[in-house]
């Protein structure tokens, strides 16, 4: 612990030399770099070794015989549970719920935002209260009475019934996110598009949403590694026939029997984490002020 | 606002930065935004408050499979509170919750200021740190449950090493399969709080650095007696944004552990799920998310309070 703080030279410019504290710094640093690449490095190796080396070499030995077979497999063979289509279905299962879902929800959060911060609507403190209440609140406390509700309006297990669940439950912290990012814009923008006539539509639309890059595009990585990653609503509100890939993932890994082919385990769950690790390695800064501004959502 | 403001701002309250508008003066009132707010209007009546109500009334039938509207009462939560299942899943959500914070919060803000110190490469340090929260906790459940094979796993490179001691079955143990949990939770959170933390540390004031130098206190103090205090807002959202994964942790125990060996792992999300749709008794499993609600709302309503209902002019 005091090798990490207790270097003699605060900020301002690099050191120029090596002293001890600051060599234990970067020992610290890369020892905490392992323990966080480990776990990444293990699923990558892994999945490109045959079973019999996973059976006889140790965890984090490099393939021998390095084989894509683990990857194919994953992708359109292994079984989970009678289906032997791998989890591609899953993966498409997952494209089409994430694209509406995250389309609408930021759409839906801009609009409400829009109307929260330049308009006096009667009742917009209560609705805001609510949707906070949504925020924070475990989604159990919904779950069964909106999955009866699903099943008397004939959505349950059906694509939109997903979407609109994560579109419910996306309300809200898309909700705050515009609103917050339009009560910073300046009122004289508003009043002067008021004064040429422009009406609620025309100035979201011509003035508004054009303004709207930076927090569109934070809202977007958020909702889509948030509704990518989903478990629960896709496990309850999918049926059967529209499991995202999170949950077909679970079900191979949890249903198979036996011996366990780790090899196809973790071809299938780094391609579940595809999508998610590719935009965040991609957006980089945009996903942290994502975790900053999403820091209502849970 | 932007992006890069700290998460106080971000997350301002009505009471805050919001201008007032007052478009309209005389004339017919701005319908428009009525209509606009109608959909967000019907979720939140029919989705959120219904559905609330909805639960809290089904807790006190005897509802199984169905539910049913015969009220028994405090029925359900005398059975509730009698359960074992439920009592050792507080337990384990309680044990958890308190590592798991911890842990993200004492290494989360270590990484932070190891950060801060001007390191070569911070920004892969930075990318290293914070991606594995970028991914499910099902992927991260998996992966660790393959770690810590108990034939295969990074046991058995403990014991080939000359290690036998570190080879532990933890994912067997009903001791131990918690601090399993425990560890793939703080593996996939601990970069939040070290992102987090880490602006906090670079809005504080480089005076105070300045000054500090000047008067010779050393940077470990500085940063204990000084800068952490600073970055209290920031201490405060991460613990909360911790504490409501640890409240919903069910993705990462299903796929890790299922809550096993025996019920030594499971905990009041997955004991509602249970209740729900395997062992089917609704009223007991809608019993279970009422206590839930109303101990996050007693919990959080300061904390929501203070974060969005002030009044102008409460400063930060």
């Amino acid at each position: 612990m005091s090798a990490v703080v207790g270097v003699p030279t605060a900020r301002g410019p690099k050191p120029t030399r090596l002293g001890p504290a600051r060599i234990g710094l970067y020992a610290f640093a890369i020892v905490s770099a392992a323990f966080f690449l480990m776990p990444l490095y293990v699923m990558i190796v892994t999945s490109f070794k045959t079973m019999p080396e996973i059976s006889n070499g140790a965890i984090f030995a490099l393939p021998r015989h390095p084989t894509i077979a683990p990857w194919i497999q994953a992708w359109s063979k292994a079984c989970i549970g009678m289906d032997c289509r791998g989890i591609s279905p899953g993966f498409w299962n997952s494209v089409q719920i994430t694209i509406p879902s995250t389309i609408l929800s930021v759409l839906l959060g801009a609009l409400n935002g829009y109307a929260l911060s330049f308009w006096r609507v009667r009742g917009s403190e209560a609705l805001f209260a609510i949707l906070l209440i949504g925020a924070f609140l475990p989604f159990q406390v919904f779950l069964y009475p909106l999955l009866r509700i699903s099943n008397v309006l004939g959505l349950y297990g059906t694509l939109p019934c997903v979407i609109l669940v994560h579109i419910i439950f996306g309300l809200p912290v898309m909700t705050l996110m515009f609103r917050n990012y339009y009560a910073g814009l300046p009122m004289e923008l508003f009043k002067a598009a008021r004064v040429d006539g422009a009406g609620f539509w025309r100035i979201l639309i011509e003035i508004l949403l054009p303004m709207s890059g930076p927090i569109g595009i934070v809202a977007v990585i958020l909702q889509v590694t948030g509704i990518w990653n989903d478990f629960l609503f896709g496990l309850i509100f999918a049926g059967n026939d529209h499991q995202p890939m999170t949950v077909a993932l679970n079900t191979l890994v949890s249903s198979t029997f036996g011996d366990k082919p780790y090899n196809i385990f973790m071809a299938a769950t780094l391609l579940s984490g595809a999508v998610p690790l590719i935009t965040y390695f991609v957006s980089g800064r945009w996903f942290v002020r994502g975790i900053a501004a999403g820091a209502v959502k849970g | 606002m932007s992006a890069t403001q700290p998460v106080s701002d971000v997350l301002a309250g009505p009471g805050g930065t919001t201008p007032v508008s007052r478009p309209r003066r005389g004339r017919r009132i701005a319908w428009m935004p009525h209509v606009a707010l109608t959909p967000s209007w019907i979720i939140a009546i029919v989705a959120y408050l219904g559905t609330m109500a909805a639960t809290v009334e089904l807790s006190f039938t005897r509802s199984k499979l169905l539910p049913v509207f015969e009220f028994v009462g405090w029925h359900q939560y005398v059975r509730l509170f009698r359960s074992d299942v439920w009592l050792i899943s507080v337990g384990n959500l309680l044990l958890f919750g308190v590592l798991y914070v911890v842990g993200c919060l004492v290494i989360g803000s270590v990484l932070a200021i190891l950060l801060d110190r001007r390191m070569r490469g911070e920004g892969l340090l930075r990318t290293i740190f914070l991606y594995p929260y970028a991914l499910s906790f099902i992927v991260t459940g998996i992966v660790w449950r393959w770690i810590l094979d108990p034939t295969l796993g990074i046991g058995r490179s403990f014991a080939a090493m000359g290690l036998p001691g570190l080879a532990i079955n933890w994912l067997g143990s009903e001791q131990l399969a918690i601090y399993a949990v425990v560890v793939s939770g703080i593996w996939q959170s601990a970069g939040l709080v070290m992102a987090l933390m880490l602006a906090g540390l670079r809005g504080v004031d480089g005076e105070i650095w300045k000054a500090a130098r000047v008067d010779g206190i050393p940077v470990w103090r500085t940063y204990v007696s000084i800068i952490i205090p600073q970055t209290w807002p920031m201490v405060i959202t991460s613990i909360v944004l911790l504490a409501m994964s640890v409240v919903k942790s069910y993705d990462l125990i299903v796929a890790l552990t299922n809550g096993g060996p025996g019920v030594s792992t499971d905990v009041p999300a997955k004991f509602i799920i249970d209740y729900l749709f395997v062992r089917t008794n609704v009223a007991l499993a809608m019993a279970a998310s009422t206590v839930m609600l109303v101990v996050v709302v007693v919990v959080l309503m300061p904390w929501i309070y203070f974060q969005y209902m002030r009044k102008p002019g409460g400063g930060r």
